[in-house]
């Protein structure tokens, strides 16, 4: 469980608060999604979730832990994050040692580290590159090292910035599959992303970021109709709810992905007939 | 009629970095001309960083590698050109923005192109504010790097890019940091760009959706290899793309659907509003 109590943070040097009463509490099981514009804190705000950022008035628990009492380590082999900018989390020689480092720190066994590292490489399609120096990998593969690295730790939350950066079609199906099956054991993802269509696909509970404040924490399907607050997020439709914007009444909610949306068009053309 | 230059070509082109084991880019054979607005696309990992890198020469000047045929830009072989020189043409924003902004302050980081190409103190300033205002970056100008948030960075590297006025734009993932509405301000900026200075842009995006409606000609890779090259409104429609790792917007995966199951349409829709207002004419013809 993550507790984020009257949380306000300022960075070092500046003058003005990043983050202003923020107050969140996320269970196991879920997913979040995190939107909002750029320099809205949203980066700000997961940095707090594993203590790599500590607040500057407010809690932060994670576990019922305060994130002030305990090293950012100790958080982390619960509260797994993946940058969005791989380059600030790759350093190994290759790409199987980038993968085992973590493991190596956490002090799981040499066996254990084996299959672990073997399981990401393969789920991400990156065996091939395992003797590979992590530098050449593109974009897309860099980024997903950087999720095969934390998730084969298997931490109980798995915070995602920007996830689908640099990720084809198959990458990105995959990644929802991933979500999914980590829910089903249980655990948390959150995700930050600008991708739309992507957060759609997910359906998460939604969280809406404006100038370092929650606007707006809820259900991602009423948020999506709610024109005004997403206004102000400067936040745009997904392509499935433009269709619903533009067929309601004649559908009468907003399909979750393309197949309802579908068989919602067809039933409309073949009804009238 | 208008008559069409050729700005880049590649020949029969092929390329492999130094210490990998299969050619990278096989065989590319592309023609893009002048005022082209090409959105490129394809799997992760398939080359499209690698191609792009072959416009600017970064390849062959800056990574070793095997390079076979020949990449002209603007009437030059690139491997005759050096980099410097081809950076006052093409303009390129990289996947990563934090391989491109260096200097202290924002504001010092567009100037520091500006000047090293020579340019009179009005002009710099003019185009400054100028990029400063079309990117929406005016209150980030005096913060240094490293107090930006990621895609406050994409949009300084764009800004930077920008005011040298290039000929050609390459663009690897421009959107991907943007905020949503950012992302539909900068891509109706391209637009204009495109269309009012005959801009020729070049643009890697895996959220087509954002391009549909700008781009003019989409090329899809696979594999280190071109496997459709034309007019999007004609790449868009193959039932393929998604097996090319083409994120293929919902409003088009329907059509495609709808297709199948034997639904005549005149056009292929690249809009839901046209898609819908065509749906609703169709339930008024039946009514
Ligand atoms: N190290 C830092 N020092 C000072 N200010 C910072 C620092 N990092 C970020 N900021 C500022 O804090 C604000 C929030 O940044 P943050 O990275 O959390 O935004 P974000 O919501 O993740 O944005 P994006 O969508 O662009 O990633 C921004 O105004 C940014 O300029
Ligand atoms: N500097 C490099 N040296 C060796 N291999 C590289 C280098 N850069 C990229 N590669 C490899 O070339 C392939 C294509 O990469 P890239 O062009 O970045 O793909 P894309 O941009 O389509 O995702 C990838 O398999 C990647 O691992
Ligand atoms: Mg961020
Ligand atoms: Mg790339």
């Amino acid at each position: 469980m993550i507790e984020v109590e009257s949380l306000y943070f300022k960075y070092p040097l500046a003058n003005d608060y990043v983050l202003k009463d923020i107050n969140l509490k996320i269970g196991l099981g879920e997913v979040v999604g995190i939107m909002g514009g750029n320099g809205s804190g949203k980066t700000t705000l997961i940095k707090h979730f594993n203590g790599l950022l500590k607040p500057t008035k407010g809690f932060v628990r994670i576990f019922g832990k305060d994130t002030r009492e305990e090293s950012v380590a100790y958080f982390s082999k619960k509260v797994g994050l993946v940058f969005q900018n791989p380059g600030h989390q790759i350093f190994s020689d290759t790409v199987w040692n980038e993968i085992a480092f973590a493991l190596k720190n956490f002090g799981f066994e040499e066996e254990i580290i084996n299959k672990r590292v073997k399981w990401a490489l393969e789920f991400f399609n990156l065996t091939q590159y395992k003797d590979m120096s992590p530098l050449l990998l593109s974009g897309g593969e860099k980024k997903r090292l950087c999720l095969a690295s934390v998730l084969a730790w298997n931490p109980d939350f798995i915070i995602l910035d920007e996830p689908t950066v640099g990720q084809d079609f198959l990458q990105k199906e995959k990644l929802i599959e991933i979500i999914k099956m980590l829910i089903t054991q249980n655990k948390t993802v959150i995700v930050v992303s600008h991708d739309v269509e992507f957060i759609w696909l997910l359906q998460p509970r939604l969280i809406l970021i404006s100038n370092g404040t929650i606007v707006k924490d809820g259900d991602c399907k009423s948020i999506f109709k709610d024109n005004s607050i997403l206004e102000k997020c400067g936040i745009t439709k997904p392509q499935l709810v433009e269709l619903y914007d533009e067929l309601y009444p004649l559908i009468e909610q907003p399909p979750v992905d393309v197949i309802e949306a579908y068989s919602m068009i067809l039933k409309l053309l073949r009804g009238l007939k | 009629m208008e008559t069409l230059t050729e700005i880049i070509r590649f020949i029969n082109f092929s390329f492999s970095y130094s210490g990998s084991n299969s050619p990278i880019l096989k065989n590319i054979n592309l023609l893009i001309e002048e005022g082209d607005f090409v959105l490129l696309v394809g799997p992760s990992g398939c080359g499209k960083s690698t191609l792009l890198r072959c416009i600017n020469g970064l390849i062959p000047h800056l990574y070793n590698g095997v390079y076979e045929g020949e990449v002209i830009v603007d009437g030059e072989p690139v491997k005759n050109k050096s980099v410097n020189e081809l950076a006052t043409k093409v303009g390129f924003v990289f996947q990563n923005p934090e391989n491109q902004i260096f200097m202290f302050s924002v504001e010092k980081d567009i100037v520091f192109g500006l000047e090293n190409i020579g340019l009179d103190k009005t002009e710099i300033d003019d185009r400054l504010s100028w990029v400063l205002r079309a990117l929406d970056i005016e209150h980030l100008r005096y913060k240094p790097p490293y107090e930006l948030s990621d895609g406050q960075k994409q949009r300084v590297a764009i800004a930077g890019v920008l005011a040298m006025k290039p000929k050609i734009l390459i663009l690897d993932e421009p959107t991907s940091l943007l905020d949503p509405r950012t992302a539909l301000e900068f891509i109706s900026l391209l637009k204009e760009l495109n269309r009012k200075f005959g801009l020729t842009i070049i643009a890697v995006e895996h959220r087509i959706d954002l391009l549909t409606n700008v781009a003019n000609r989409m090329v899809v890779m696979d594999k280190g290899e071109i496997v459709f090259n034309g007019c999007l409104k004609d790449v868009i429609e193959n039932k393929n793309l998604n097996l090319h790792g083409v994120n293929v917007p919902p409003v088009i995966a329907l059509q495609n659907y709808l297709r199948n199951e034997g639904f005549i349409f005149d056009a292929f829709y690249l809009n839901v509003k046209e898609f819908s207002k065509e749906i609703k004419r169709r339930l008024l013809e039946i009514d």
